[in-house]
């Protein structure tokens, strides 16, 4: 098992390498940059600028400085959180503990990428965490409710309830909340990210839309388990509906939901830009979207790298819950 | 037979891993509001943006300047009334017979957060800063108006006290000019005016080095009304009454917190829910109800800017004024501020505001009659022959909405085919730039209260004309107008300079911005300000009126 982490662990770098470059790239190639700006900025002021931030240097070099800045060169996770109760600073340190440098943000001249993913990361991580947690608690029981009805009224209650939560847009279905939950009833807050009672609006709206597929995949995955062989044995020697689904379906059942949970857990927590625009969260969806319309070249490869990295941590991570999960794979 | 349902749940790692991370993020963040206190004055504003910086001579934006209007203070303030100007850090000036020295008297009083006091000094080390060329600040040629100071700039002075910059005494700065500016004091009203405190920039790094530390919460020192107390990223900015402050005694307001809410939307719903005290904008769609129901507040203000489309001169058939002018006879403006805008926008027949003191010159007139005239005599009856036409327009409710109804309005009234072309804000401003357009929606506002920043820019070649249009007779008399011996034959000049842009159309003008806010009836003093901009030590909390609680309504 070791080895087959190791293994997948030494394949992410050139995936890496190709997406850092890519991403470059592609910035590069799109018109205007960071310094487009309404206003007229004349060739001298705009030379200055490129100078200050290294863009005066030929491409290659440029390209060169940035897989160098960006490579780890240092090993000290127990450095991570070091600053973390320093008032201010960042939560955590990518530079301190990896050497991992993505550079200034274009845009906000006073901060670095590695602080704004910093400062941002935890906060739609926590969003997303709460919402995985309304996502598994609605969605799995719901979907198991469903697979054991199958074909009753309650499957259909479940799977349109599923259905409407997968087509109700978050845009809708937050300001909805919003309207009846607190400006109707002054229950929380309209917007913020101040107290506890601020992350129950956002975390359900997020989480319904996750719970949705996750219903519908949990019915589907049981189903298919339902029908098998040892599920038939189990209850051939009398084992309880309740002992059948919790002990021996669901482990099978789950195994559709554990595959989409991987890329979506990536995608709940590097930020929902909707999600964190309607509820003012100062997550890191907002930036990865808004730094692409500045041209912030530093916080869109940092951005993505990120993505990139959660991607291939979670799908890791995934088939080894799978392997965990189903007796009938194993590492290779 | 019955065993008691299994502990060992798949989901448990799941629950362990969002245990485990929740711990690290631990969610006890405070609130912005943590300088509350019985009797406490807060102001909760919504603020657009995040704020690039709050060095005032790095950012360039308005979230900026609305937010530095409350750290630092130039050497002219707003005016309480919202019109005009007032001292600030000079408690006097006077010009030069020939318009071209100004000299200003800074009062003994005046000192920075830290206590030292703000000297003349300050003022050249400022001014010194933000022209270096290594610190590439973007709105350094606000300071070109002083002899030397484009050189300095460019690198090809390296002396600066061969600028027309200096401090003769600690209390005395004199500006010369490259030429008169009779409305300079206005122009210092802009944060790249502002002074700031080297020894302060200097303890963070190189003075020429942007983006250091110095603006963090706890480190900024600045002269204004407030002082900079917490700073979270998307979140909330906080000042809190800055008690060094010149005029501390008259500052009402114990803090306030700068809401940075991009989604108009949102910033609604939080006014309603008494989150905000005032906003930066509202939906247009909203605007009906609150004038229905909340008309008190409700504020529509005029704002120094005009809403029109470039023309690409150099592009057949637009190089032909007759098609240019049927073009922009052929719109209905009161229709689009009616049903797009709703905002009580003026529509606008000519490019400069009539605002500032300037009243127009000749307008456009003749309507859709005169504009098929023109089609017909440019050689394109009924629009016949006449190639398809495109409108570029960046991403936005409003703009779509507004060249929607004019490529309609063409269609019918002119038989013009129009295709609209949509494009990302940077790609847009790519296009704008490279003339790779044939009209594309544009938008100017003035950065101080004068024609002349509106004329400037349909100077040939001007860095912000976009258009291709160039006219001699143009620039010659816009250079003579800051030469006028008074006023008013300055405004003549621009007249004219307005009547040339009516007669040429480079640009189609369709209506001149207002400026829409929400503002809840305890707060004091607030007044229209053509700029939008806000004397922060003037506005007021009435604490008998009970915060913002909309409930049920609207």
């Amino acid at each position: 098992m070791l080895r087959f982490i190791l293994r997948r662990l030494l394949e992410t770098i050139p995936v890496l390498l190709v997406i850092a470059s890519a991403t470059f790239f592609m910035l590069r190639l799109v018109p205007g940059g960071p310094f487009t700006a309404e206003k007229a900025v004349s060739k001298e002021i705009l030379r200055n600028l490129q100078a200050h931030y290294g863009m005066d240097k030929p491409l290659p070099a440029q390209y060169a400085a940035y897989l160098w800045d960006i490579t780890p060169k240092a090993f000290a996770p127990w450095r991570l959180f070091a600053d973390a109760d320093r008032n201010e600073s960042p939560d955590f340190d990518l530079k301190a503990a990896f050497g991992i440098n993505l550079g200034p943000s274009f845009k906000y001249p006073n901060r670095t990428v590695n602080e704004i993913i910093a400062d941002k990361l935890p906060h739609s991580l926590e969003l997303g965490l709460w919402a995985l947690a309304v996502a598994l608690a609605l969605g799995v029981p719901l979907g198991v409710l469903a697979a054991m009805r199958k074909n009753t009224a309650v499957d259909y209650t479940a799977s349109t309830l599923a259905m409407v939560g997968i087509c109700v847009p978050t845009f809708v279905m937050g300001p909805l909340l919003v309207l009846f939950f607190a400006l109707h009833l002054r229950w929380f807050n309209a917007s913020g990210w101040y107290f506890a009672s601020d992350r129950v609006l956002p975390a359900a709206t997020l989480g319904l839309v996750y719970a949705a597929y996750v219903a519908r995949l949990t019915r589907g995955g049981m189903l298919e388990v339902l029908n098998q062989d040892y599920i038939r044995t189990a209850r051939a020697k009398g084992a309880t509906e309740t002992r059948i689904v919790l002990r021996h379906a669901l482990r099978g059942g789950l195994l559709p939901v554990v595959t989409f949970l991987g890329p979506a857990i990536a995608g709940i927590i590097s930020g929902s830009f909707v999600i964190e625009t309607i509820f003012q969260i100062p997550g890191l969806g907002r930036e990865f979207v808004t730094s692409a319309f500045n041209r912030d070249y530093t916080l869109v490869s940092g951005t993505v790298l990120l993505y990139a990295g959660l991607i291939i941590a979670l799908n890791l991570a995934v088939d080894v819950v799978q392997v965990w999960l189903n007796p009938r794979l194993k590492f290779e | 037979m019955r065993e008691p349902p299994p502990l060992k749940s798949p989901l448990l790692p799941f629950i362990a891993l969002a245990l485990l991370a929740l711990l690290f993020t631990g969610c006890a963040k405070t609130a912005p509001t943590a300088a509350a206190g019985p009797g406490k004055k807060i102001l909760n504003v919504g603020n657009g943006a995040e704020p690039q910086d709050l060095d005032p001579q790095i950012t360039t934006g308005v979230t900026e300047h609305h937010l530095l209007m409350s750290l630092f203070e130039g050497l002219v303030a707003e005016h309480p009334s919202g019109e005009g100007i007032a001292p600030g850090v000079a408690e006097s000036w006077e010009t030069s017979a020939d318009q071209l020295t100004w000299t200003f008297h800074l009062r003994a009083d005046a000192k920075w957060s830290n206590g030292d006091p703000v000297t003349a000094r300050d003022f050249l080390r400022s001014y010194q800063r933000i022209l270096t060329p290594a610190l590439a600040a973007e709105y350094s040629y606000q300071l070109y108006l002083v002899v030397g100071a484009e050189d300095y700039n460019r690198g090809t002075l390296t002396d600066f006290t061969k600028t027309g910059f200096a401090a003769p005494d600690d209390r005395t700065l004199t500006l010369r000019l490259v030429q008169p500016v009779p409305y300079l004091p206005y122009v210092l009203r802009h944060t790249s005016w502002f002074p700031v405190h080297l020894p302060t920039i200097e303890k963070f790094g190189p003075a020429d080095r942007k983006g250091s530390a110095w603006t963090r919460p706890g480190n900024l020192v600045g002269n204004g009304p407030f002082v900079l107390t917490k700073w979270q990223p998307n979140q909330a900015i906080t000042v809190e009454r800055s008690p060094t402050y010149w005029n501390a005694a008259n500052v009402k307001l114990d803090a306030v917190v700068f809401h940075p809410i991009e989604d108009v939307n949102t910033e609604e719903r939080m006014f309603r829910a008494g989150q905000l005290d005032t906003t930066d904008t509202m939906p247009p769609d909203k605007i009906e109800v609150y004038r229905r129901d909340h008309r008190e507040m409700l504020r529509l203000d005029p704002y120094y800017g005009t809403y029109y489309f470039n023309i690409n001169v150099t592009r057949p058939p637009l190089d032909d004024v007759r098609v240019r002018r049927a073009l922009a006879l052929a719109i209905d403006r009161e229709a689009i501020v009616k049903t797009i805008t709703r905002g009580g926008q003026e529509p606008a027949y000519h490019f400069t505001p009539p605002y500032a003191g300037y009243t127009p010159g000749d307008v456009l007139s003749g309507g859709l009659a005169e504009a098929r005239r023109l089609l017909a005599e440019a050689g394109y009856p009924d629009g016949k022959g006449l190639r398809r036409l495109e409108i570029l327009y960046n991403t936005s409710e409003t703009h779509k909405a507004v060249s929607e109804a004019i490529q309609q309005m063409w269609r019918t009234g002119l038989g013009v085919d129009v295709a609209l072309r949509n494009e990302e804000w940077k790609v847009y401003l790519d296009s704008k730039d490279n003339l790779a357009y044939d009209i594309c929606r544009a938008g100017w506002i003035g950065d101080f209260p004068d024609p002349h920043g509106f004329l400037e820019v349909f100077v040939t070649g001007g860095g912000n004309n976009d258009t291709g249009y160039g006219n001699p007779e143009y620039d010659r008399l816009l250079r003579t107008a800051l030469g006028m011996p008074d006023t008013a034959a300055r405004m003549a000049v621009y007249r004219q300079l307005d009547s040339i842009l009516t007669r040429d159309v480079p640009e189609i003008p369709l209506y001149f911005y207002k400026r829409v806010h929400l503002v809840h009836p305890r707060v004091k003093n607030w007044v229209p300000n053509i700029l939008d901009n806000r004397g922060w030590q003037y506005l007021d909390i009435d604490p008998a009126v009970p915060a913002g609680d909309l409930k049920g309504k609207s």
